[in-house]
């Protein structure tokens, strides 16, 4: 039991470091978020305009597999979400860095567990981006209110809540896996690159993956059975109540199972890349 | 002894150690290639996912699917031009400022603006220009060969484009080097870079889709008259896409409008650049 609490205080202590040290940023940090939108509005005005060439200048009424304008403006915004809750900026590539010049073996003396740590840095700085970011983002969504048919039933939201959580999780568990490849490999910048060309296309941060449905051939299966699409779609479609019923159970199970085997994958990683490690660096 | 450099002898000095330097890492060199084409098929991707669903941007405008190909290729040669010659520069430059670096610039007996911009050159960006070589010259086949109303195209069309071309390319390096001297006096700015991002992704469609409701139309207005941004692909596509415009008058004021910006983008960003240099305080050691 001692042992635990004090597992428990160490935790802590290096949670309310990251927490104390993120909010130094705090004014960088809200013109960040801010800005993260802007993009979004030229989206905005990208899709307005494709659905007034569908329906010869009148938008209303007019459907993209079941989406409708201010559907995908919904969408767009709660994309950012998840993507708020599953983008990990400079976690892979840190981990690789810290392989290649030695760093790491700072904590491989230390008595933590090394994951864990990172996890938990992790945490705090998603807790102290979210309070900065909340002031901006409920501007933003206030004044897009309109676009939403109001709030989905509790199940929903409880489902909703659930995937983003899964959605961090899994982001994590999938980069640190990445950056343990540095383990063997040293320099995985061009892995990255191609792990973030991807997400960023198949996570259906660009468009609702459905719109791969109707296209025919393979698209859709392939895009639909990679982990990517937990990362943005998955939680905004469950919003939208685009995946309901068994759909839904079935996706969360899914979402688990991949947490799991990035969690388990990223274990292995780690154990046997220390393994490799000889050191380098001073 | 002849006191003025001789400013082209420079520049492909400039070009042949970049290229040198590239060529040492050869591997690097390909994979920089792929991943930056790799970036641009995938974008394309997207937009031939957005004309399975619609044959149009906009109601109206004249955008179908080669035309807003020719305006893609468009934005990639000006991008990959931008790449090429000035990001790795101006990225170069604010680094300098926070390292006192600048120094050895300032004391060379050149423009000192001449030589931070043009300094190195980054030659893998040639794969992106074939590329939007490419898509174009398939794009103009498509809209020169089409039943109704095939686009005539003429030897002077393709000269104009190329004019508006590099008014764009002008335009984006005044708002880099504007950008980038602002850290003169900001001491260091990362969230710059990401600024550049969100700011030239409003040129990124063509800016009929924005004539829709106050927003778009304020939106509209600032980046055309603000900070010129919208009009760096949208009016030299204009002039191979559309050539019977859907406004002729619209169109040629619009054309004409870009050269008077893209003089007063230079001249400003000159005078950004000068001030800045006189609150340079040469940091570090």
């Amino acid at each position: 039991m001692a042992e635990l609490a004090a597992r428990a205080s160490t935790w802590w202590a290096i949670f309310q470091i990251n927490f104390y040290e993120k909010l130094v940023y705090r004014g960088d940090f809200m013109l960040g978020t801010l800005m993260r939108f802007l993009p979004i509005v030229t989206q905005i005005f990208l899709w307005s305009a494709i659905f007034s060439a569908r329906g010869d200048g009148d938008s209303s009424g007019q459907e993209i597999v079941g989406y409708t304008y201010y559907n995908i403006v919904a969408y767009y915004l709660l994309s950012t979400i998840s993507r708020a809750f599953s983008s990990m900026p400079g976690l892979a590539s840190g981990i690789a860095l810290q392989i290649r010049e030695g760093e790491i073996k700072k904590y491989l003396i230390q008595p933590l567990d090394l994951i864990s740590f990172f996890l938990l840095n992790r945490i705090a700085h998603k807790l102290t981006y979210y309070i900065v970011a909340a002031v901006p983002f409920a501007i933003v969504f206030f004044l897009c209110r309109g676009y939403f048919d109001g709030w989905p039933p509790a199940q929903v939201l409880c489902a909703y809540f659930f995937s983003l959580v899964l959605a961090f999780m899994l982001g994590f568990f999938m980069e640190a896996t990445i950056g343990m490849i540095g383990f063997w490999f040293l320099e995985v910048r061009s892995l990255l690159f191609v792990y973030m060309l991807f997400t960023f296309f198949l996570s259906g941060h660009m468009f609702p993956l459905d719109m791969l449905n109707e296209l025919g051939g393979p698209w859709s299966t392939i895009v639909k059975s990679l982990p990517l699409m937990y990362l943005a779609y998955f939680p905004a479609a469950v919003f939208l109540e685009k995946i309901t019923g068994a759909e839904l159970m079935w996706g969360l199970i899914v979402q688990v199972a991949w947490v799991l085997f990035f969690i388990i994958a990223s274990r292995l990683a780690f154990h046997y890349g220390v393994k490799q490690y000889s050191a380098y660096g001073g | 002894m002849n006191d003025r450099p001789s400013y082209s002898s420079v520049f492909f000095m400039f070009l042949r150690n970049s290229l040198v330097r590239d060529l040492s890492f050869r591997s690097n060199f390909w994979v920089e290639c792929v991943s930056s084409l790799s970036w641009v098929i995938m974008n394309l991707g997207f937009y031939l996912l957005i004309f399975s669903y619609t044959n149009s941007i906009g109601n109206d405008t004249g955008w179908g699917k080669w035309e807003f190909f020719v305006f893609l290729a468009t934005t990639l040669l000006v991008n990959s031009l931008v790449q090429m010659f000035f990001m790795p520069n101006i990225q170069e430059f604010s680094e300098l400022i926070r390292t006192g670096k600048l120094d050895f610039a300032l004391l060379k007996p050149i423009d000192t603006q001449f030589l931070i911009s043009f300094e190195k050159v980054n030659w893998p960006s040639t794969a992106n220009f074939l590329f939007g070589i490419l898509l174009m010259s398939i794009s103009l086949y498509q809209l020169t060969h089409r039943a109704d109303e095939p686009i005539q195209l003429t030897v002077g069309m393709v000269a104009i484009f190329v004019v508006f071309l590099l008014c764009g390319v002008a335009i984006l390096y005044s708002l880099m080097i504007v950008l980038a001297a602002s850290s003169i006096w900001l001491g260091r700015n990362t969230s710059l870079y990401d600024f550049w991002f969100y700011i030239t992704s409003f040129s990124r469609y063509p800016m009929e889709i924005y004539n829709a409701g106050t927003l778009g139309l304020t939106l509209k207005m600032i980046f055309t008259f603000a900070i010129p941004i919208l009009i760096v692909v949208n009016v030299p596509a204009r002039i191979l896409a559309q050539p019977m415009g859907v406004d002729p008058t619209d169109k040629w004021m619009l054309t004409g409008y870009m050269l008077v910006a893209t003089a007063l983008s230079l001249l400003f960003s000159r005078w950004v650049f000068k001030m800045s240099l006189k609150s340079y305080r040469s940091a570090s050691s």
